[in-house]
């Protein structure tokens, strides 16, 4: 992996000019492999294992999550650990952090829907465009970015399960299932536990910001302000916000690991110093944010 | 996540850690579940789950902006929640409408409700109720909804503005009567502005000023000779006031011929009375000389009969 990010190009002049650069065999494919149309089908069924062996693990270790069997007290105790990490330590900065972003959002929004005249709209546009989307996408971007940083962390997630000591995973053995249960699973739940909470604070933050900007310390708004709220969450939109939730913190938490494992597996070279995983995530959330927009809105 | 620079922990050190961890991760997730079971309740008690309602229908003949969740106000308080819109059989829209029974006695049998969309912002749909000691309004009660739509005036606004442009349109055009009037009055602002003035733009040119002002001259010179005719020395006045005063002469001594006239005739009154009383005389004067004509012409045919020249009065027969 040390070399991986690194281009090796030796230039050869030779006296015929054939040649005139050559690439080090050590490359990764390179400009001349993807435009041959052969390389395509192999390229085109390695993105759908790959993809594959994303659903069928994520599958795998849901169903490990579900299963009585994993909490035993060891999983228990790493699943404690990692909620800890990923939630317990990142809940105040998270919540002090969304709660200026959403004081300044608020206030502008506020602000500008009074100057037009339309502030009776401002309340609804808020809790539609904080609470329903920007707070769970800004909440499973901060775990994503979090594990990534454990992920540069030598002594995280990923040198343990391909550490040799366990003795259980070999290079390009897939994990057992007892791998997946000690590591695997309490990452998982972790992750998507540590979005929800910090989605969930972060929203009730907000609804009670916007209530006092709106109001103030007034109590007499709180009906009307009910009434809005009870607007903007009608089954649909609770569903699909809860939904989104759950599936963000499904998705932050199982592909980064997934990724990890597969590159470890397969004896993928990592060819870069971007977290594994990371396009993969972030294209995932942005089709389960604009799934959810289209069910909402369209 | 154990960390390869940290030192190993003691394991008493370690067991301890342990069990903070795993209460720390319980409070969290006993935390987290009540968050999310509060939010749910609220919510819940948002959309008004818990409240006991009553339903109102109204029909309308186009349900455009009336969506699930909209309020029914009634002076600008919501007192109710639209559940559902349904197309009925007869081709109305029903919009069945959740009431709180808290509210409902807001509405009355003769409530009305209206349903109004402005250009901007969404549907509203109001309630009015002018006696409020009317009977309530019962659950499941169908009342027709009124419409008022300003998209749909426009339209017809449209229409009659489009009429107006073209009018103005027509009225402004190089050859309308309002240009041509308009280039009429400037040319006569440009022909009273001329040497003649007002006069030459209410002659239509100079010249014809011209001859008027010329005619002017000729009255002025008559007048002046008039005058000196009239009212100068041997003029017609002079002789007329001399006519005049001997005219008052003759008038005074017609009056005094008129007073002696009056005279003749308050005599010739009293003599016609005397006339009056003398014909009254001759009446009686006349039958008395009647009466002796009689007496006379008795003595006459006395004598006559008397007398030997009387004639032969005898009738022979044969």
């Amino acid at each position: 992996m040390h070399c991986a990010g690194h281009f090796f190009i030796s230039i050869t002049v030779s006296p015929s000019r054939t040649n005139a650069v050559r690439y080090d065999s050590r490359m990764h494919p390179t400009l001349q492999s993807t435009l041959q149309p052969a390389a395509w089908r192999l390229k085109l069924s390695r993105l759908l294992a790959s993809w594959w062996y994303l659903l069928h693990l994520g599958a795998i270790t849901l169903v490990l999550a579900l299963s009585p069997s994993t909490w035993r007290s060891a999983n228990r105790i790493a699943a404690a650990r990692l909620i800890y990490t990923s939630t317990w330590q990142v809940l105040p900065w998270f919540t002090v952090l969304s709660t200026l972003v959403s004081l300044v959002m608020i206030r502008i929004v506020l602000i500008t829907a009074m100057s037009y005249g339309l502030s009776q709209y401002a309340l609804e546009m808020m809790v539609r465009v904080l609470v329903l989307e920007l707070i769970p996408l800004a909440a499973a971007l901060f775990v994503a970015l979090r594990a990534g940083l454990t992920f540069n962390d030598r002594g995280g997630f990923t040198e343990r399960i391909s550490a040799p000591a366990t003795n259980d995973l070999a290079l390009s053995d897939s994990p057992t299932l007892a791998q997946l249960r000690r590591d695997l699973v309490p990452q998982v739940i972790a992750g998507t536990f540590a979005v929800l909470s910090l989605a969930i604070v972060s929203s009730v933050i907000v609804l009670v910001l916007a209530y006092l900007n709106v109001y103030g310390l007034s109590p007499w708004g709180l009906e009307e302000y009910t009434r809005t709220v009870g607007r903007v969450f009608d089954p649909v939109v609770s569903v699909g916000f809860a939904l989104k939730s759950i599936l963000f913190g499904l998705a932050v938490a199982t592909i980064p690991s997934v990724a990890v494992l597969e590159m470890r597996t397969r004896g993928i070279a990592i060819g870069s110093s971007v977290q594994p995983g990371a396009i993969r995530l972030l294209s995932v959330l942005v089709v389960i944010e604009a799934c959810m927009l289209g069910v909402k809105y369209l | 996540m154990k960390n390869s620079a940290m030192p190993p922990l003691e394991p008493a050190a370690e067991a301890q850690t342990v069990a903070s961890l795993e209460a720390k991760a319980i409070l969290l997730l006993v935390m987290m579940v009540s968050l999310i079971c509060g939010f749910v309740l609220y919510l819940m008690f948002a959309r008004g789950v818990f409240e006991s309602t009553q339903e109102l229908v109204l029909t309308s003949d186009d349900s455009e902006g009336v969506i699930a969740g909209m309020d029914l106000t009634f002076s600008g308080f919501p007192i109710g929640r639209v559940q559902r819109t349904e197309l009925a059989d007869d081709g109305k829209v029903r919009i069945a409408i959740r009431v709180p029974r808290k509210q409902a006695h807001w509405l009355r049998t003769s409530s009305v409700f209206t349903m109004e969309r402005g250009l901007v912002g969404e549907t509203r749909i109001r309630a009015f109720t002018g006696v409020l000691t009317d009977p309530p309004l019962p659950d499941g009660a169908t009342r027709a909804v009124l419409r008022g739509d300003t998209s749909a005036e426009i339209p017809r606004l449209v229409a009659s503005v489009r009429a107006v442009l073209d009018n103005l349109a027509n009225m402004t055009a190089a050859d309308s009567s309002l240009n041509t009037s308009l280039a009429n009055v400037q040319g006569a602002t440009a022909r009273l502005g001329g040497r003649y003035g007002m006069l030459g733009g209410a002659l239509g040119s100079d010249e014809n000023a011209m001859k008027l002002i010329t005619a002017l001259d000729h009255v002025n010179a008559l007048l002046a000779k008039t005058d000196q005719r009239v009212f100068g020395q041997r003029g017609v006045m002079q002789d007329a006031q001399a006519t005049i005063v001997q005219l008052n002469a003759v008038l005074t001594d017609a009056r005094t011929s008129l007073k002696k006239v009056d005279g003749v005739l308050a005599e010739a009154q009293a003599v016609g009375a005397n006339a009056r009383l003398a014909s009254g005389d001759l009446g009686a004067l006349r039958s008395e000389v009647d009466a002796s004509l009689r007496k006379v012409t008795n003595l006459v045919d006395e004598i006559n009969r008397k007398w030997p020249f009387a004639r032969d009065t005898e009738i022979k027969l044969p």
